[in-house]
């Protein structure tokens, strides 16, 4: 066995997965990681299943140093520069730390969230499931709170298999899509059209139970309060000084505000990864639409290790190329095949 | 064959939930078909639905929209939910002791003089009570309770308090509620109990379900430490009343 330890982390980091389903009905709290699609990316490169436990990495920087062997792990996400030993680490790859070696994680530029998934696994004991810290019930495993320099994680030796690289799909811009409801009927149809139509921030204050959304204020037809009701994640509810809030992995299982739409499965890590201060805009699709999008994002999921490619191979791939320009990269045609190491400023 | 009951609302949490809402406000007779489809639903599962959360007036069933689509689920859901109710079946009861007042229920004083009487009597009509688990919601264990006494009705407080603690007993509104970790709360706190509604190691880890019949009894503060350090050793301290 070898060991990962945390020699310097941010306040926001934590062990996540896909979450701890089944006891909402008793008050537990899902968590797991705000945004699934990374947390995927970074566990398929190191042969995980792809909501296994990884560590969901703040806004700020971190450090990770191999100690007695080898450590191969992977990162995905909130774009940053890394870099191991002073070589490059570009974002959807993976990377075999030495003993001794450490991975250095800079500020996220743009988004928030950037996992570290371990070969072989984070070893812990599952509650209800899952290795989610949820700080507030004492959950999480191995560490039932947010990470801090010091700790440490017992991880398999590495394996040695050649690096890899994961080609995921042009990232998705334009508004965060939306369903109406469950209590739109709670506003009149002007304070529907301000909601639809303003743009929005996230707050600072804002952190994984919720992100406070700024911008006009939202008034309720009969007030602020309703019988408490369950909630999902991206449920935007509206309190009663009208700035709404979407609740996030961290979410009590009920709320007593009306809640006016509800971000959709596909876009929900989208919004995660909304730096604060960003303005972007919701937009209302129809249920058929946003099903399909779960559905497709579920499959996309799925295909993960299709995506997979030898982090050697130099190809001139257009759509990567594509995708890097989308996704706000600096990219180089000559430097196809590194374009994410590249990328780094 | 048995008149149906009127359908509840259907409204969209999201592409992958369904708020079943049978009434807009608490009412017992909703909530009583909020836990009767929940448990239909236990009984005889949908192929597509992944978790069931049951609130006073609403059950929300989570579902996987790869497996079965909004329109479809509807469809299997409402002619359950509009079934007549089952004959009632004997609930578990529960008998939770509770140390009132002083540093346990600091609100008990205040209470007492906003309803023109004494603590005493404020203990009397809470302890009382005949109460239901509508709901566990909000932290692990928090178990919402319908049947307050009238008299006890009473609005929340102006400011929440950032931090209340573990195992309070308390009351807002037209509610009343076993409160199992520490958590910010803008209710009225009568008292504590040792009792642990959640308790992580312990079989069942969870005490209380929905549905669940809740009566309190007044222990001294003496008594409140011992059961305590019971508690904490894993007893549930609680007693079950079986019907």
């Amino acid at each position: 066995m070898s060991r990962l330890v945390v020699a310097s982390i941010g306040p926001a980091s934590s062990v996540q997965d896909g979450g701890r389903h089944g006891a909402q009905r008793y008050g537990l709290t899902v968590s797991g990681a705000m945004d699934r699609l990374s947390l995927a990316a970074a566990n398929t490169l190191v042969g995980n299943e792809p909501l296994a436990a990884a560590v969901e990495i703040g806004p700020f920087g971190a450090t990770f140093t191999a100690r007695d062997g080898a450590v191969r792990v992977a990162i995905a996400g909130a774009p940053r520069n890394a870099d191991v030993a002073g070589r490059p680490v570009a974002m959807g790859t993976s990377v075999t730390l030495k003993d001794g070696e450490t991975l250095t994680l800079g500020f996220a530029r743009g988004g928030a969230f950037t996992y570290l998934a371990i070969e072989g696994g984070i070893k812990g004991e599952p509650v209800f499931g899952s290795l989610a810290v949820n700080a507030r019930a004492g959950l999480g495993s191995p560490y039932p709170r947010p990470l801090q320099a010091g700790d440490e994680f017992t991880v398999d030796a590495a394996s040695g298999a050649p690096e890899l690289r994961i080609e995921l799909p042009k990232p998705a811009t334009g508004p965060i899509r939306v369903l109406l409801g469950p209590q739109d009927d709670e506003f009149d149809d002007a304070n529907k059209a301000l909601f639809l139509g303003s743009e929005w921030k996230i707050s600072a204050t804002s952190d994984r139970m919720g992100y406070r959304l700024e911008g006009p204020a939202i008034k309720h037809l009969h007030g602020h309060n309703i019988v408490s009701d369950g909630t999902v994640n991206g449920s935007i509810q509206v309190p009663g000084n009208g700035s709404p809030i979407a609740l996030m992995m961290d979410r009590g299982t009920s709320g007593g505000y009306p809640k006016i739409a509800t971000v959709i499965t596909a876009d929900v890590g989208r919004l995660a990864q909304t730096s604060a201060g960003t303005g972007f805009r919701f937009k209302q699709i129809s249920m058929a639409e946003a099903q399909d999008e779960a559905r497709k994002f579920a499959q996309l999921i799925r295909s993960l290790p299709d995506r997979l490619r030898s982090s050697d191979t130099v190809e001139l791939n257009i759509e990567a190329l594509s995708d890097a320009n989308v996704a706000g990269y600096a990219v180089s045609a000559v430097d196809a095949g590194t374009w994410q190491v590249t990328a780094e400023p | 064959m048995a008149a149906t009951l009127p359908p509840p609302r259907l409204l969209p949490s999201g592409d992958s939930a369904v708020t079943v809402e049978f009434s807009r406000t608490i009412d017992d007779d909703a909530n009583q078909r909020v836990l009767a489809l929940d448990k239909a639903l236990a009984a005889s599962p949908i192929d597509g639905i992944t978790e069931t959360v049951p609130t006073y007036r609403s059950l929300l069933v989570h579902y996987d929209p790869g497996r079965i689509d909004f329109d479809a689920l509807g469809e299997r859901i409402l002619p359950i939910a509009t079934r007549p109710l089952p004959p009632a079946t004997k609930a578990r009861r529960w008998r939770i002791p509770v140390a009132y007042g002083g540093e346990h229920g600091i609100d008990l004083e205040d209470v007492a003089k906003a309803l023109n009487t004494t603590p005493d009597d404020i203990i009397a009509r809470h302890a009382g009570g005949d109460y239901k688990v509508a709901m566990i919601g909000f932290t692990p264990g928090w178990s919402y309770l319908s049947g307050l006494d009238k008299s006890l009705h009473m609005s929340r407080r102006q400011s929440p308090r950032l931090l209340t603690p573990a195992g309070t007993i308390s009351i807002g509104g037209i509610q009343a509620g076993i409160q199992c970790l520490a958590a910010p709360s803008g209710w009225h706190l009568l008292g504590r109990t040792p009792v642990r509604t959640y308790q992580l190691h312990r079989n069942p880890t969870f005490l209380t379900e929905p549905g669940d019949r809740v009566t309190f009894f007044a222990i001294d503060h003496k008594t409140f430490e011992e059961m305590d350090r019971a508690a904490e050793a894993g007893e549930i301290v609680a007693e079950q009343v079986t019907a």
